[in-house]
């Protein structure tokens, strides 16, 4: 991926402004279609899905309280994966982001929802709502693009360090609450600060942020295994709590891998960005800037419909439950502008997303200058690359870059 | 310090010297309690068992069950409602703000009690279908038995003051339309306890306007009251005889200046009416229930007034296309705020009166004290201007 203004060919130069002006006014049309229509069925649907999710937790909760017979460890492991899983994203995310504030129901805001997640929501919110989904896939303003610790575009340079970066990317997947929570309170900046200097906010996060990981992790490995002991069910218990968590961080993890990494998703640069960004550049950045995923009804719901991640950036507010029903027509939207609008099954998409972060963990050029016979000699390359010093290494990265264009240019 | 104090007091003092295991019990109870609490959290054991039994003690919002809705006219029905357990109580006369899920969206109104305090413990409104009033018409046509409503507990201080001993307590009650809830409420208390002593402690005389003859809620129960001797029941049918006036008034009632008396209807009687009664010197206990008429500029090119309350108290006048949020900082309010785009809701303060526009699609949303949820509505200011006066807690 390179900035959408440094590439050869600019995928929107076909679109004057006033196109893209009335690409906007389309979109809003199909969002006020959907508020217009907002009404009952979807507040039964939200509804349902709390109650559902919740007498599921607490069935899955209590089988696990005997959970040292294997098959009730089994269903209650399951169960609580998918609790756990429904909660973060089909209720939380799209609760704290609005998507329900329209009922004027306090218990089902914004305003007062607490998630089964490391972070504190009002942190989340912050990161989230206002940074990532205002600059989405803009590059040194929206976090989520590596979340501060990959490389992710062509034009970062490149470092030895990102050769270990498909591992990073793998363990934050497992753990990646603690993940969200660390980039939430940008943790990494935060720390570089000297102490003495940190800011009173960044002070006042990390205790709250320290105490919603307390909390979490004294229910999901202290209190539930405790009051499983009576069946002797302590460690089983203990297991299937984290099992659970580990699933639901894979399954976020790669869900929202796929809205925004997979090959093909464009990137911008903040130069590029007009100081007043308007309706229409906004909407069109949010369609280029996103991927969905193709999937059951099953699937959709428990990646908490961000397998419509394009229609979740257009209209962030809009009920999940709606995302489905208003696709076709914003696919028809991109049709009509001659925009690529990036659905593929769950699998590709994922595979397609690491794809990236492994050749971006490489020197630009070194995946597609290599082949199975010329292995051993890249593997050379690269290690003198890795250890050769600042300037040395500059070159050498260039020579290959040339080398991988050249390559190119032939096959072509 | 009043008597009541000192009861109270003596109350705290023989709880404090009960017998000790039971302030162990409670300490267990309240630890294992947090317990609990911790096996669940971010939501709390109460959070869970509403999903179960949301009518039970201590549940995380009061609510109650539609158990039956009988018509009372074409156009006015009453609704039986089961409250939870933490029900407090009212005295005949007060009201109760009544939450209801209208098309998704829960809209807040305010409704006499039309029952005393009933043996089933149940609680009973009686709501007419205004025309184009989303709330009453659901209520009377849509609502069906089995849905929850949320509930305040009962307020307001239309009630009556029980006569002395052995005194018998001359009223007037003047009432129109709608406004005979209350007062049917007071007359059910009255009537259904012990008849004999009604009787002997009130000499009621009724005054009542309706458009016409079967428009009159309550018609059957009120003549039925009247025809027993109970009270003196005036009938106004306003189709024909015209609208009451003070000059009708006194001369249905000649001893109107020995009652005590209670008004409730339309807002243009009960002015009438209090000017009357100023001009007396009389006393005059009155139930207006739209208290607030909230000014609305739907095509948003007038603007209006933003008051702050709260730690921010300041007001401003506004233009009706600039977001409150743009007009509050420019005039030095430290807002909250975020991605400035109505997506975050990094920006949502409550308003507590008023009407906003929003800029994005002109629509309308009001707050209305008595009626909208008593915390306010919540609005996301960025995206949203003055469309009349608003008053924002912030």
């Amino acid at each position: 991926m390179t900035t959408i203004t440094q590439k050869p060919s600019n995928p929107i130069a076909h679109l004057s402004s006033e196109q893209i002006e009335a690409l906007g006014a389309e979109l809003d049309a199909i969002r006020q279609e959907v508020l217009d229509t907002r009404g009952e069925r979807d507040a039964a649907y939200i509804r349902k899905v709390v109650d559902v999710q919740r007498k599921l937790e607490l069935g899955s909760r209590a089988l696990l309280l005997a959970s040292i017979f294997p098959p009730a460890w089994v269903a209650g492991t399951v169960g609580l994966s998918v609790a756990k899983i429904l909660e973060n994203m089909e209720i939380g995310h799209n609760v704290m982001h609005g998507q329900w504030d329209w009922m004027r129901d306090p218990k089902i805001h914004s305003t007062t929802w607490e998630w089964d997640n490391a972070t504190p929501s009002e942190a989340w919110k912050h990161s989230h709502n206002q940074v990532h989904h205002a600059h989405t896939n803009i590059v040194g303003k929206d976090n989520d693009l590596g979340y501060g610790i990959m490389r992710v575009d062509e034009e970062q340079r490149w470092h030895p360090f990102f050769l270990a970066q498909p591992v990073w990317n793998f363990i934050n997947a497992c753990f990646f609450e603690y993940g969200i929570a660390a980039y939430d309170l940008e943790l990494g900046r935060n720390l570089r600060i000297p102490k003495e200097k940190r800011s009173e906010a960044f002070k006042a996060n990390l205790k709250g942020t320290l105490t919603k990981i307390r909390k979490q992790a004294t229910k999901d490995y202290v209190v539930n295994p405790a009051l499983a002991i009576p069946t002797g069910s302590f460690l089983p218990a203990l297991a299937a709590n984290f099992t659970a968590n580990l699933v639901r961080n894979v399954w976020s993890h790669s869900v929202i891998m796929c809205g925004h990494f997979p090959e093909g998703v464009e990137t911008f640069e903040l130069k590029s960005i007009p100081e007043n960004e308007t309706r229409g550049e906004w909407y069109l950045r949010q369609m280029l800037g996103s991927a969905n995923f193709s999937g059951s009804t099953a699937m959709h719901i428990m990646s908490g419909n961000l397998s419509h991640q394009i229609e979740h950036h257009l209209f962030p507010d809009l009920p999940s439950n709606r995302y489905a029903e208003v696709a076709p027509k914003v696919q028809a939207v991109f049709e009509k502008y001659e925009l690529t609008y990036l659905t593929r099954p769950f699998v590709p998409q994922v595979a397609s997303a690491w794809h990236k972060v492994i050749r971006l963990s490489l020197p630009n050029g070194w995946l597609e200058t290599t082949n199975a016979r010329n292995l051993p000699s890249q593997l050379v390359a690269l290690y003198k690359i890795t250890t050769a010093d600042k300037r040395k290494r500059r070159v050498m990265l260039k020579l290959l870059e040339r080398k991988a264009k050249q390559e190119y240019a032939e096959a072509a | 310090m009043s008597l009541d104090g000192v009861t109270g007091m003596l109350d705290t003092v023989s709880i404090s010297t009960a017998p000790a295991e039971t302030t162990g019990a409670r300490r267990l109870r309240s630890g294992l309690r947090s317990f609990l609490d911790a096996a669940v959290t971010p939501l709390s054991v109460d959070d869970l068992l509403d999903h179960f039994a949301p009518l039970r003690p201590a549940a995380t919002g009061l609510q109650g069950r539609i158990v039956a809705v009988d018509s009372e006219t074409t156009d006015a029905a009453t609704i039986v409602i089961k409250p939870g357990r933490d029900w407090a109580g009212h005295i005949p006369g007060q009201y109760v703000r009544v939450g209801v899920d209208v098309d998704g969206v829960r809209l807040w109104r305010t409704y006499s009690l039309t029952h005393g305090p009933r043996p089933d413990g149940r609680i009973s409104i009686t709501v007419k279908a205004i025309p184009g009033g989303a709330v009453s018409q659901h209520l009377v046509r849509t609502a069906k038995v089995g849905q929850m409503l949320q509930l305040a507990q009962a307020e307001g201080d239309f009630v009556l003051t029980p006569p002395a001993p052995g005194a018998q307590q001359k009223l007037l009650l003047v009432t129109a339309g709608s406004g005979i809830t209350p007062v049917i409420g007071m007359l059910r208390n009255l009537y259904s306890r012990n008849e004999a002593e009604a009787r002997a402690a009130y000499d009621i005389v009724l005054v009542h306007s309706a458009m016409k003859r079967d428009e009159v809620i309550f018609g059957a129960e009120l003549r039925a009251h009247a025809d027993a001797g109970r009270l003196r029941l005036i009938e106004r049918h306003t189709d024909t005889d015209g609208l009451l006036t003070t000059a009708d008034l006194e001369a249905e009632v000649p001893d109107l200046a020995e009652r005590a008396a209670y008004a409730c209807g339309p807002a243009g009687l009960l002015d009438t009416l209090e000017a009357f009664y100023d001009e007396r010197r009389l006393t005059l206990h009155t139930e207006r229930f739209r208290p607030t008429v909230v000014a609305t500029d739907a095509a948003g090119a007038e603007g209006g007034t933003i008051a702050f309350t709260g730690p921010s108290a300041t007001t401003l006048e506004v233009d009706g296309a600039t977001p409150i949020l743009d007009a509050a900082e420019s005039a030095g309010v430290l807002m909250p705020s975020g991605c400035r785009i109505g997506i975050c809701m990094g920006c949502v303060l409550p308003m507590k009166s008023g009407a906003v526009r929003d800029l994005r699609n002109g629509e309308i949303t009001v707050a209305v004290p008595g009626e909208t949820h008593p915390d306010g509505v919540p609005i996301q200011t960025c995206i949203s201007a003055a469309a009349g006066d608003c008053h924002i807690a912030h």
